[in-house]
């Protein structure tokens, strides 16, 4: 199983901080699982925003990036503190 | 040194402990970052900050050793806060100690640039007339822009 987590405003989008999932056999890497959560969840786009990063086993990868099933994958919107 | 807090934090006391740990220090630069209150008409009631661990504490401390490659400092501290905060509370405190004046200055404003850009944190506001995410402004995203000129000008 997969971790997902859903920081800052995706969680508000998504409507869940966090769900553990088995990847469908086709959804190999971050674009294709961007693509396909999208489109389940009705999010127009959100996931695909390349301001969106993605975090594999909290390191951010650049797109496409394999994934595996055990991953814990982060979808991060732009960060700012201070 | 770097702390993340959930709780209220005293700036004061917070540069108190800075001072003895830099005695010896020629200059120290300090900077507390407060919640603010907004418009009379929709003042915030309420901020939340929200961080990824361990992503925001390996950036975060990355920045610090970044500000101690380039900048002559004998001390260095980050205190953020986490969690729900108050108009008026502090959010960030930085602070910088070197022999000469310049180094404490500008490593602090390096490492404010840095967080308000590049820190692994989410901000949510809370007002009367609802809840929205803050990002940062393009002012910010310049202001952080600057030192990337600064680290190549000393790589060269």
């Amino acid at each position: 199983m997969a971790t997902l987590l859903f920081l800052g405003r995706l969680a508000d989008s998504l409507g869940q901080t966090e769900q553990s999932c088995d990847l469908p056999p086709n959804i190999r890497t971050s674009t294709h699982l961007r693509a396909w959560l999208d489109e389940r969840h009705d999010l127009n786009g959100v996931l695909l925003e390349p301001t969106v990063r993605v975090a594999i086993n909290d390191e951010i990868i650049s797109d496409p990036a394999p994934l595996s099933n055990t991953d814990v994958i982060a979808f991060l919107p732009p960060v700012g503190g201070g | 040194m770097l702390e993340i807090l959930d709780t209220p934090f005293d700036p004061s006391a917070a540069l108190q402990q800075f001072t003895a740990r830099a005695s010896g220090s020629g200059a120290i630069v300090s900077f507390t970052g407060l919640v603010r209150a907004g418009a009379e008409s929709d003042t915030v009631t309420r901020l939340h900050l929200q961080a990824y661990s361990p992503m925001t504490e390996r950036g975060i401390q990355a920045a610090i050793t970044r500000a101690e490659d380039q900048w002559d400092l004998t001390a260095i501290t980050v205190m953020h806060r986490i969690g729900n905060m108050a108009p008026d509370e502090p959010i960030v405190f930085v602070a910088a100690a070197s022999p000469h004046r310049r180094a404490a200055f500008e490593a602090v404003d390096f490492m404010m640039d840095y967080l308000k850009t590049q820190a692994i944190f989410w901000k949510k506001e809370t007002r009367i007339s609802g809840d929205r995410w803050i990002e940062p402004r393009a002012e910010d995203y310049n202001d952080a822009n600057r030192w990337d000129g600064a680290t190549k000008e000393k790589a060269l």
